[in-house]
């Protein structure tokens, strides 16, 4: 691990530490999304089995947003963005640690909303449990890989916070299928994830590769 | 001579999509199976494939725009001129594949939609290629430029993947037609009409894809000038 990319990675977890408002702000926001869709679909029984992965999932993906927004928003006062762009280190170790630094904190988010998913879903774990220690990482990474990335390149935009939300999603849309197919399966023990898990980790591979890639293109795009 | 050649071009265009409505409506058999509603094959596939070919006009003008936008940045314009105009046929094919699907499906299969994999894919790829479009009305100036290639390629790399995730899901569409193997291939009464109609949608398709070029062309030019006469004031 070079310097650069460890000075990053600290510089955006003190920050996170002395205010802690990505992590709270998320927290709030995916445990209203799973209180919202018990309402709406009033799970019991099997189907709220079948239901449960597609919420964890979807959650996930709101919450993480506003986390993401910040993730840029936060380096434009006191001109730090223009202040990184000077920095003759390569713009892919800032892009990874911003990425790696935005997957510990929903990683945080979902140990602590897991409990409360239990309860409200009166979830049993039919499958392989563990398989979800796999899962969810890497849909997560492909969530915050690509977020942190088109964030980035949202940052210029008149409305960001919106934009941001409107290009990830679509670009998403794959790996959500798989991250969702893949817990669903592993609550209901009906198939075998295996394929799925696949599928995310070529998923993450590629698209990790190319925003490394394309993030200098994007970052100084002027 | 170019205006001739342009007039020509139009007039060819017009005759032609009158003659693929003939042969579509007047000429073609009913399907022995679907009776008159697999007419719509004659819109709804020469529509769909041909989304395709504009979205890949699209990528290869963002890939053109970025390699250039350094070392030729006239050319580069032109690239992203066609990036833009590629993009915006693209999602009107792809909106009439999509509107012509469902009325279809409701007869042949009675549901107006499904998840699988060939729609999915259609959507996505008209989620992404209407984001590419936003993306460029939020954002201004040359960044934004740099910026839409960047999406439109992203979006490209997303198609194969979404793809085939879908066909792991599930698949109802039919088989391909053409080159499927055992059964496959359509009777010549009805294989004229759909490649007459096809060619005509192709003709009417490059003729807007021409001129919203051309129009996009014009305006880089106006911008360039205004900013060229701002600077100089």
């Amino acid at each position: 691990m070079t310097r650069a990319l460890w000075s990053h990675l600290v510089k955006d977890l003190r920050i996170e530490w002395r205010s802690l408002d990505a992590i709270i702000s998320m927290l709030f926001f995916s445990g209203l999304v799973v209180v919202l869709f018990s309402i709406a679909f009033d799970p019991r029984g099997a189907f709220s089995q079948q239901i449960a992965g597609g919420v964890l999932c979807v959650a996930t993906m709101f919450a993480s947003v506003s986390a993401l927004n910040q993730a840029w928003a936060r380096e434009i006062r006191h001109q730090v963005m223009d202040a990184q762009r000077m920095v003759p280190s390569p713009g892919a170790e800032l892009l990874l640690a911003k990425v790696i630094v935005n997957f510990f904190f929903v990683t945080i988010v979902q140990i602590a909303l897991a409990p409360f998913f239990v309860v409200f879903y009166n979830l049993r774990i039919v499958g392989q449990a563990w398989l979800l220690l796999l899962v969810l990482p890497l849909g997560t990474w492909a969530l915050v890989s690509n977020g942190v990335f088109f964030a980035a390149l949202s940052m210029s935009s008149r409305n960001r916070e919106l934009l941001l939300s409107l290009i990830l999603f679509p670009i998403f849309i794959p790996a959500l299928l798989a991250m969702v197919q893949a817990t669903t399966s592993i609550f209901t023990g009906d198939s075998d994830p295996t394929l799925w898990i696949k599928m995310l980790f070529g998923y993450d591979i590629i698209f990790t590769t190319v925003s490394l890639l394309l993030f200098d293109v994007v970052f100084h795009a002027e | 001579m170019k205006k001739i050649a342009i007039g020509l071009y139009v007039i060819v265009t017009v005759v032609l999509l009158a003659w693929g409505y003939y042969q579509a409506i007047y000429v073609a058999p009913n399907d022995a199976m679907q009776g008159e509603i697999a007419r719509i094959i004659y819109y709804h596939v020469p529509h769909a494939s041909l989304s395709f070919i504009f979205f890949g006009v699209s990528l290869v003008g963002s890939i053109g725009f970025l390699t250039l936008r350094r070392s030729h940045p006239d050319r580069a314009q032109s690239y992203d001129a066609w990036a833009l105009a590629g993009a915006e046929i693209g999602v009107v094919f792809c909106t009439i594949a999509l509107i012509t699907g469902p009325i279809w499906a409701r007869r042949a299969w009675g549901i107006w939609w499904t998840w699988d994999a060939r729609l999915t894919t259609t959507l996505v790829l008209w989620l992404i290629y209407v984001s590419y479009l936003l993306l460029r009305r939020f954002s201004a100036g040359p960044q934004m430029q740099t910026l839409a290639a960047v999406l439109g390629i992203f979006g490209a790399l997303d198609v194969p993947i979404v793809y085939m995730s879908n066909r792991w899901w599930r698949t109802q569409h039919p088989a391909p037609v053409f080159g499927g193997g055992e059964g496959s291939g359509m009777a010549t009464s009805m294989l004229y009409p759909f490649l007459w109609n096809m060619l005509a949608w192709f003709a009417w398709g490059v003729l807007i894809l021409g001129i919203r070029f051309y129009v996009e062309r014009h305006h880089q030019k106006i911008a360039a000038a205004e900013a060229k006469a701002a600077l100089e004031a």
